[in-house]
């Protein structure tokens, strides 16, 4: 039977393994290689990385960085960051990288999920979309690491990029980010009761009882975590870690 | 030494790296002498069908590796579409298929239609036979992303079944001809086992 999947996310800033909370404070985690061999080792189920410097500064994607990364990734992998255009596109899949997620792009030029997905399979393309609430308590979908209001309705912008042909939606809350007290429940069941495209929670996990209560409670069809797998303890001691696959199975009853 | 075959379609660094880690030689090339004087093939694909295979029959090389494969009998692994390839037809397209395993290639069709279709992710795949490809594979997990799947005229060269909503074949196998419809090169420990066993078999 088909596993549900717990994807670590990693976040890139200054050539670095870095964490976040609530999108600020980016805190020094390690060397992204050294971070991926441990994975390798733990299993993991696929693995998610933003460069979240590469939109901000109006940078290309680091090809370098990513060859490097997904020559010692052994499952799949998804890039996020800076991604404008089919020919970077072309670049990073042939890299060897599986999944290229599309945020800031998404909402300035939603044309290239159509024209990725027919180039290169809607698998293939992810839309990650951040949300945040406004000024007056709103959720609304922002771009450049949660700094700019698209002023967009998250549930519609979600069926336009479903209907754009986005093979899955990352939803990741802004608000939740690093805070490790749980998911926004109540955000994703909103978005997995109107949508029909595979939806991954990210944002907000700090145990496994999170994760069981997103696939429980929300009926997503993955959750992503950064938090979890990268601290460790209520002091946040930096401990890259991944639960023994036999624990994860328990806990989600995938026998 | 493997030749990764390079017809345009498909993540070939993939499976280098792969090979790579596990200490076998492969190459990613269209040129057809390296292809004559290759070992074996690795076939992948990533894609629609009809692309597939017209890439495919049209590459400089496809006469070599036809004349390798079913005259001089190199193994020949097929790779997800790689692996639809080798059939007759398929659903998705028009083309004739490579017919090199006696099997159609046919749509996820679900009543349930809770079942997300393509079939994407991590499940398991229950051999017919512990030798060759699943050999000292004791857990058999692997990475899925497909919308379409391999239906053997003959049960003969079913290699592996998987279930989503039904039993499915997930590796075909025929003299030295091997298909499988996951990615090897992204499922771990158990891709690198299957993929030394047809390096080293």
């Amino acid at each position: 039977m088909l596993q549900k999947r717990v994807i670590p996310c990693l976040l890139l800033h200054k050539g670095g393994l870095y964490k976040t909370q609530k999108f600020k404070k980016p805190t020094y985690i390690g060397d992204p290689i050294n971070a991926i061999k441990i994975f390798n080792e733990k299993e993991v189920d696929e693995l998610m990385f933003v460069d979240i410097d590469a939109t901000t500064q109006n940078k290309e994607p680091n090809y370098k960085m990513i060859e490097d990364i997904a020559s010692e990734c052994f499952m799949p992998l998804c890039y996020g960051g800076g991604v404008k255009n089919i020919e970077q596109m072309k670049k990073i899949y042939a890299l060897g990288v599986e999944k290229i997620s599309l945020s800031s792009s998404a909402v300035l030029n939603p044309e290239l999920i159509r024209e990725a997905a027919s180039i290169f399979g809607n698998q293939s393309v992810i839309v990650t979309v951040d949300v945040k609430k406004d000024f007056w308590g709103k959720k609304k979908v922002f771009i450049n690491n949660g700094a700019k209001n698209t002023k967009l309705d998250v549930i519609e912008f979600i069926k336009k990029v479903e209907n754009l042909g986005a093979g899955e939606i990352v939803v990741n809350s802004v608000d939740h980010d690093g805070e490790m007290n749980g998911y926004d429940a109540q955000l994703l069941k909103e978005i997995k009761s109107s949508t029909k495209v595979p939806i991954i929670a990210l944002g907000g996990a700090g145990n496994l009882n999170h994760i069981k209560e997103a696939f429980e409670i929300t009926k997503v069809d993955a959750v992503a975590c950064g938090s979890m797998f990268v601290y460790q303890g209520p002091l946040r001691g930096v401990l890259i870690s991944y639960p023994p696959y036999q624990k994860i199975q328990e806990i989600l009853g995938n026998k | 030494m493997i030749a990764i075959l390079d017809y345009g379609m498909g993540n070939l660094k993939s499976i280098y790296n792969m090979f790579k880690k596990i200490g076998i030689q492969s190459v990613i090339t269209s040129d057809t002498k390296t292809i004559k004087n290759a070992d074996k093939y690795l076939l992948p694909g990533v894609g629609s069908f009809d692309h597939g295979i017209n890439s495919l029959k049209s590459a400089p090389f496809f006469e070599t590796l036809e004349k390798e494969v079913l005259e001089n009998k190199k193994p020949i692994l097929g790779i997800c579409l790689g692996m639809q390839l080798l059939t007759n037809s398929s659903e998705e397209g028009k083309e004739k298929g490579l017919g090199w395993i006696d099997a159609k290639t046919i749509k996820f069709d679900f009543e349930d239609k809770s079942l997300a279709v393509p079939h994407m992710g991590w499940n398991s795949v229950c051999p017919t036979s512990q030798d060759g490809l699943f050999k000292d594979l004791d857990e058999n997990r692997f990475y899925f992303v497909h919308s379409y799947y391999v239906v053997c005229n003959d049960e003969a060269n079913i290699l592996g079944v998987t279930n989503y909503g039904a039993n499915f074949t997930s590796s075909v196998h025929k003299d030295n001809i091997y298909g499988v419809q996951f990615h090897p090169e992204k499922s771990h420990k158990f891709g690198m086992k299957l993929l030394k066993n047809f390096g080293e078999s």
